[in-house]
């Protein structure tokens, strides 16, 4: 009898286990098993992607549409070469389409938006998107402001 | 000078021997073969004691420090103006840091020390030496169980003060200092990998939960059976322990996320 | 020191059927020796003692014949094979033939009289459990404590504790039982019931019996054949008669309990007056 109540509390603390992984699966790390994989991958070249990371979101508009996947040198055009997977339903990108390295709030991750274009043909997988805007790199930014100054 | 080296090589010999023994002991029990008939009623009594009646202290421990972190994290980031990245610094520091390395220090002081002052007492009232004389080897029947056990619940005790503490410091940030609950998950979904920070917690986890049982195991089985030397068995565990789930934390951590 | 035996040939023609034989065995713990060559012959079937003051190894000499400890030479022989060659898988195989009562009784605190009892049996038989439970009933009645079979073993007193020791012993019928100490630490009357017992279940039983203890009387009254061991070596060996008239100075003294003799009262140390003159206690 006392075996029995014992088997009841591990089967359950077990299950509790088993939820907590879950939980930090699913709740915790948004960990989406449903989009993992099955998008289709397009590239695009930066002249500087300042701290874009791999895993960095890819939006329109603000919605999510993907996720940077790879990034390396193009060791031709010297340029920084971005692999990116979009959503399988969102195949409406047209060639014409611009990508720029956004950062979300003022020191906050660095991510890709895209702004689509008016060109009726759509981006098929593997293609490149040559309409391409840098990262805002602050130390620049703020070398040019000063460089300002000093002029004045 | 001579006496120094002396006792310093003396002291090198029987550490070394030490560890030897403790590395024979559980290859001995993990390796040789189980008997599984009677090994799992012995297993699902060792998770109980080991794991479920850990159960409260890991739930208390983690809501408390779940909350601590989001009220700290709060006041600090309010500063920056980035409160809502309250939720993403608490779920990885939870996730990668605190859960398996407190998780692991409250098991070493819980269930370690149980498990080495029962083993010490099995010798000390030669319950062990007559298990062998029965012809049953202690290795297989005492130590095995124990073992697999605290394998087994270390991940899961980890786990769940991971989701606890994340909980708890939703209640603070969300329910008592008024972020926006999305914002809140969001920027916790947004930053928190499952590959690369939750497996990697858990395998940080599962290590400690082998380190901590190995040695608190093996402090009982080799401890001087009188009642002194079980108190200093259960003590080393308690430090022992400690010390090389903060050390092996290290090592794990500049393995998995820098970048060597 | 040569060992005192009377009449050799009395005793050989007793040793004929030996199941254990332990021959010049020596061992030391760490730098001290504490077997300095010892050859013990164990007749089958009969009750043997051995004897000797308190820290002469006669609990190391049990876990040698049971092959928890090796010795550092000599061999130790038991039924033919000799267990300090024995891997550890034949080790355990040749102990479910050998029964130990431990000194502390050892039983398993974590389950009740009975499940002690039928430890053993389940773990070296495949036998039904109604079988097991008639077994374990038949062994605890034969220790007067069957109607005590649901008790927690911190529910018992030490002579009852080691009663299920004993049972716990005897309960895959072994061929050779030993006790550690059986009778330390009993009231008269649990002595009494214990060495009844040992005597009733050797004759009942017909197992081997080697006993350990520094109990005099009581081991004289029940041991066949009895070993006497001082400074790590066999001093005397013979029945209780024999022993009793055997004239060196040391088995007199154990024999008859005599506080000082052979065996000093004091420890060793420097002159007594002196030291209280110099106040020499050096710390």
């Amino acid at each position: 009898m006392r075996m029995r109540t014992m088997e009841i509390s591990v089967g359950f603390f077990m299950l509790i286990g088993f939820l907590a992984l879950v939980v930090l699966a699913l709740n915790v790390s948004g960990l989406n098993l449903a989009s993992k994989g099955t998008g289709y991958k397009i590239y695009a070249n930066f002249e500087n992607i300042g701290g874009l990371t791999t895993r960095a979101k890819v939006s329109m508009s603000g919605v999510q549409i993907g996720e940077v996947t790879r990034i390396r040198l193009d060791p031709q055009m010297l340029m920084a070469e971005v692999e990116m997977e979009i959503y399988p339903d969102v195949d409406f990108l047209s060639t014409d389409s611009s990508a720029m390295i956004l950062t979300s709030g003022l020191l906050g991750q660095q991510y890709i938006g895209i702004i689509p274009g008016g060109d009726v043909d759509v981006l098929a997988p593997g293609e490149f998107i040559y309409n391409t805007q840098s990262a805002l790199v602050l130390e620049d930014l703020v070398g040019k402001f000063l460089m300002n100054q000093v002029s004045e | 000078m001579i006496d120094f080296m002396q006792k310093l090589g003396h002291r090198t010999l029987s550490k070394l021997a030490a560890f030897g023994r403790s590395g024979q002991i559980l290859f001995q029990s993990v390796v040789a073969k189980p008997a599984p008939v009677m090994m799992f009623p012995l297993l699902i009594k060792q998770i109980y004691f080991v794991g479920v009646l850990s159960l409260i202290i890991i739930v208390v421990s983690g809501l408390f420090i779940g909350m601590v972190l989001g009220l700290q994290g709060y006041t600090i980031l309010v500063d920056y103006g980035s409160e809502q990245a309250v939720g993403q610094m608490v779920a990885l520091s939870l996730v990668r840091e605190l859960a398996p390395v407190v998780t692991a220090l409250l098991f070493a002081g819980r269930a370690g020390s149980a498990l080495t002052a029962e083993i010490g007492l099995m010798k000390a009232t030669e319950q062990l030496a007559s298990l062998e004389m029965i012809g049953v080897d202690p290795l297989r029947r005492i130590i095995a169980p124990r073992l697999y056990a605290g394998f087994i619940c270390m991940p899961l005790l980890s786990m769940i003060f991971a989701v606890v503490g994340v909980w708890g410091a939703a209640l603070v940030a969300v329910d008592w200092l008024g972020i926006y609950s999305g914002s809140y998950w969001a920027n916790m979904q947004q930053s928190v990998d499952f590959m690369s920070d939750v497996v990697n917690g858990l395998i940080k986890a599962v290590v400690f939960g082998f380190v901590v049982t190995w040695i608190a195991v093996y402090q009982g089985y080799d401890c001087v059976p009188t009642s002194e030397g079980i108190s200093q068995a259960t003590t080393r565990t308690v430090v022992y322990s400690s010390l090389a789930v903060l050390g092996l934390d290290f090592i794990l951590t500049a393995l998995m996320f820098g970048d060597l | 020191m040569e060992a005192v035996s009377p009449t050799t040939g009395s005793a050989s023609s007793m040793l004929e059927d030996v199941i254990v034989e332990i021959k010049d065995l020596t061992f030391s713990r760490g730098d001290r020796p504490i077997f300095k060559g010892v050859d013990i012959k164990i007749p089958r079937g009969k009750v043997t003692a051995i004897m000797g003051p308190s820290g002469t190894g006669k609990t190391t000499l049990l876990k040698l014949i049971g092959g928890q400890l090796r010795p550092d030479s000599g061999d130790i022989v038991v039924e033919g094979s000799s267990v300090p060659s024995l891997g550890r898988r034949d080790l355990f195989v040749i102990r479910e033939k050998m029964g130990m009562l431990f000194q502390s009784g050892a039983l398993f605190t974590d389950m009740n009289v009975f499940d002690n009892v039928a430890f053993p049996i389940r773990v070296h038989t495949q036998l039904p459990e109604e079988m097991i439970r008639d077994i374990v009933l038949m062994k605890l009645q034969a220790v007067g404590l069957r109607g005590a079979y649901a008790l927690m073993p911190s529910e018992l007193s030490g002579g009852m504790a080691r009663r299920v020791a004993l049972a716990r012993a005897i309960s895959l019928d072994p061929n050779i039982v030993m006790y550690d100490e059986p009778f330390t630490g009993q009231d008269p009357i649990a002595m009494g019931v214990l060495v009844n017992l040992i005597r009733r279940l050797n004759q009942a039983l017909g197992h081997t019996s080697i006993i350990v203890s520094h109990d005099i009387q009581e081991t004289l009254s029940i041991a066949d054949y009895l070993y006497l061991i001082a400074d790590g070596k066999v001093i005397a060996h013979g029945t209780p008669e024999q022993l009793k008239t055997i004239e060196s100075e040391q088995v007199r003294q154990f024999v008859e309990g005599l506080p000082d003799g052979p065996v000093p009262f004091h420890y060793p140390a420097p002159d007594f007056v002196e030291q209280l003159m110099h106040k020499g206690v050096s710390r």
